[in-house]
């Protein structure tokens, strides 16, 4: 009898009880939703359209002298996304846990987009991060958390990326906080990225998927190939004041080039009220830039 | 700052007070005490250890120890207390030098003593057994330290290079796998080495690369940008990635983190545009004064150039080794 007692009390705290670590539940294939930000997630971002991020100079600088030819290095075109910006890219996102199958313990949650097959392990055993001296990685070192139903991602350790496909920079000094909220069938990602170089604020964005019955993912497997002739060491780039392509986003929407031009002021609400004060840009002022723009 | 931040800070004063320090440590040095020895596996055979200095490679194997670099004298002790740990006891066989400068040549002397090279009967009966370490380098190594500019002290004998070479490339087969000692001309210094592990597929790089900041040129000993630019590019022709641009040969930098090919090439296109940014004032006859109140490296100052005199140092070598007056 009394082991019956026991075997109910056993049940019961079975049922009821809510293992910490195993709330929330983000497995399975997930299709993002571009929304408003298709322009920037699928065909990719114009040159010179900084607008809203809270870049440094030196950022803004960076990518002035940032030439897309770069991308036809051998050495650059099997680059995947970095963390800090792959779940902003195209393809289908596939997460997984990984228990210990003793004790039920959740090891790692793996992230996995398809572009480029960034795959990304998430620890959850509760692991430092590395030294300093240890490598870099293009999708970092991550530990998670569980607060409440919302998972706490913190990653280190990422090589020096990209925050947009126009040049502008992140170093391999950025780190990245995620959280991750599941509302039925929609995962909503909300990301914070600082970085002490091209950051002068954290920079906040957030990226919505919805869930995929059916998903699959195909592999993606890449292989550089000599696509132009050069010189060996070659690295295309614009010298400064010599990029002629900075102005075209402000000019093709009549924007000012300070909007254009981005920093963290272009970020608040309180810049809406001062565009109307300053000069647009259009066709004819094509050669012309404001000085702190060269 | 925080405290990584910290750490590379220390780590940028103690490499500058070893290029400053040439190989007669003249200039004023890092307590050391404090410092502790930290290895790394890189892969394969093949460790990297960082302390005060230069970081140090080390292969270890059955036919014993080859060293890459002995930081300062002052931390040979404890480094090669670490060497120990690593591989056993097993004899240290060579010592190669990356360059000529004290934070990568500081702890020949004690390293050589501390080693056990195999020789051949007659010369192991003339020196009472051991000749002690082989200390493998490019010609120049050797001449800088024996014969040292106006003002510095040669190093002893016991510091010196024992074998040297002066072509474009050494090699010794060693541990199951054969070592490539590459010499990169006119570079950091006249006498660069790249060391090539084949088999554990790792580069030792020395001071032709790091992560901590812009490359030093060291002109009074032979160094040049276009030779930078050439070890750098020398290094990504070496190096295989994994798959997506990731691991695969990995890269010991002269100071900073373990590296791969991705990294050199983020540190190759920085040097590369600089280089082409200060040529294209050098061939427009900017002085001097002009070049650097055009800032051409403002964009990379926050990574590269937290001491602030170090931008405008690197770029005076960008401009005087292009030929700039």
């Amino acid at each position: 009898m009394r082991a019956l007692a026991r075997l109910v009390v056993a049940v019961a705290v079975v049922m009821t009880a809510t293992p910490a670590a195993a709330q929330l539940n983000l497995e399975g294939y997930w299709n993002p939703i571009y929304d408003e930000d298709w322009l920037e997630r699928i065909p990719g971002p114009d040159v010179g359209d900084y607008a809203g991020l809270p870049i440094t100079d030196a950022a803004r600088r960076r990518a002035e002298s940032w030439d897309a030819s770069l991308l036809t290095l051998p050495e650059h075109q099997c680059k995947p996304h970095p963390s800090t910006y792959g779940f902003r890219g195209v393809g289908q996102l596939r997460m997984w846990e990984e228990r210990d199958p003793l004790s039920q313990q959740l090891v790692k949650i793996n992230t996995h987009i398809q572009w480029q097959e960034q795959h990304r392990e998430i620890w959850m055993d509760g692991r430092p991060h590395p030294s300093e001296f240890e490598p870099h990685t293009w999708q970092g070192f991550s530990t998670g958390r569980f607060e409440g139903d919302v998972l706490v991602v913190e990653t280190t350790h990422l090589k020096a990326g990209w925050m947009r496909r126009n040049g502008l920079p992140l170093s391999d000094e950025a780190t990245m906080v995620e959280r991750f909220y599941r509302y039925g069938d929609v995962l909503t990602h909300v990301v914070m990225i600082t970085d002490p170089v091209y950051l002068s604020e954290p920079l906040v964005r957030t990226n919505g998927f919805m869930a995929l019955e059916n998903g699959f993912m195909e592999p993606y497997p890449c292989r550089p190939a000599d696509e132009v002739p050069r010189a060996l060491g070659d690295v295309p780039h614009h010298l400064p004041g010599a990029n002629p392509y900075l102005a075209e986003y402000a000019e093709k929407h009549g924007l000012p080039i300070e909007a254009a031009m981005g920093g963290a002021q272009t970020s608040l609400p309180d810049f809406m009220g001062t565009l109307p004060s300053l000069p647009r840009r259009d066709a004819a002022q094509a050669s012309e830039l404001p000085e702190g723009v060269r | 700052m925080t405290a990584p931040t910290r750490r590379l800070g220390l780590l940028a004063l103690v490499a500058a007070a070893g290029v400053l320090a040439t190989v007669t440590g003249l200039a004023q040095q890092p307590n050391f005490d404090d410092v502790e020895v930290q290895a790394f596996h890189v892969q394969e055979s093949v460790y990297m250890l960082v302390g005060a200095g230069g970081n140090v490679t080390v292969q270890v194997g059955d036919d014993g120890v080859l060293v890459v670099d002995t930081q300062f004298a002052e931390m040979a002790d404890k480094l090669l207390a670490t060497i120990d740990d690593l591989s056993g006891g097993a004899p240290l066989r060579y010592v190669v030098n990356t360059h000529v400068h004290g934070d990568h040549v500081g702890g020949n002397a004690r390293f050589r003593a501390a080693g056990n090279a195999v020789v051949a009967g007659n010369v192991a009966f003339e020196i009472g057994g051991n000749a002690g370490a082989l200390i493998l380098a490019h010609e120049n190594v050797q001449l800088r330290m024996a014969q040292p500019g106006p003002g510095e002290i040669a190093a002893p004998s016991a510091a010196l290079p024992t074998d040297t070479f002066f072509d474009a490339q050494d090699e010794v087969y060693f541990n199951g796998e054969a070592v490539e000692l590459l010499h990169q001309a006119a570079a950091h210094t006249d006498g660069d080495v790249l060391v090539y592990f084949r088999r554990s597929d790792v580069v030792s790089a020395g001071d032709l690369y790091n992560t901590t900041g812009y490359p030093f040129i060291d002109m009074a000993r032979g160094g040049t940008i276009e030779g930078i630019v050439d070890g750098l590019n020398a290094i990504i022709q070496i190096t295989i990635p994994r798959d997506k641009q990731e691991g695969g040969t990995m890269v010991i930098p002269g100071h900073g983190r373990l590296s791969d090919e991705a990294d050199v090439v983020e540190y190759r296109d920085m040097v590369t545009i600089i280089r082409d940014r200060v040529r294209a004032m050098v061939e427009a006859g900017l002085s001097l004064d002009e070049v650097l109140a055009a800032a051409p490296t403002s964009d990379y100052d926050g990574r590269y150039g937290r001491d602030e005199r170090e931008p405008a140092r690197f770029v005076e070598a960008v401009y005087r080794t292009l030929g700039g007056q």
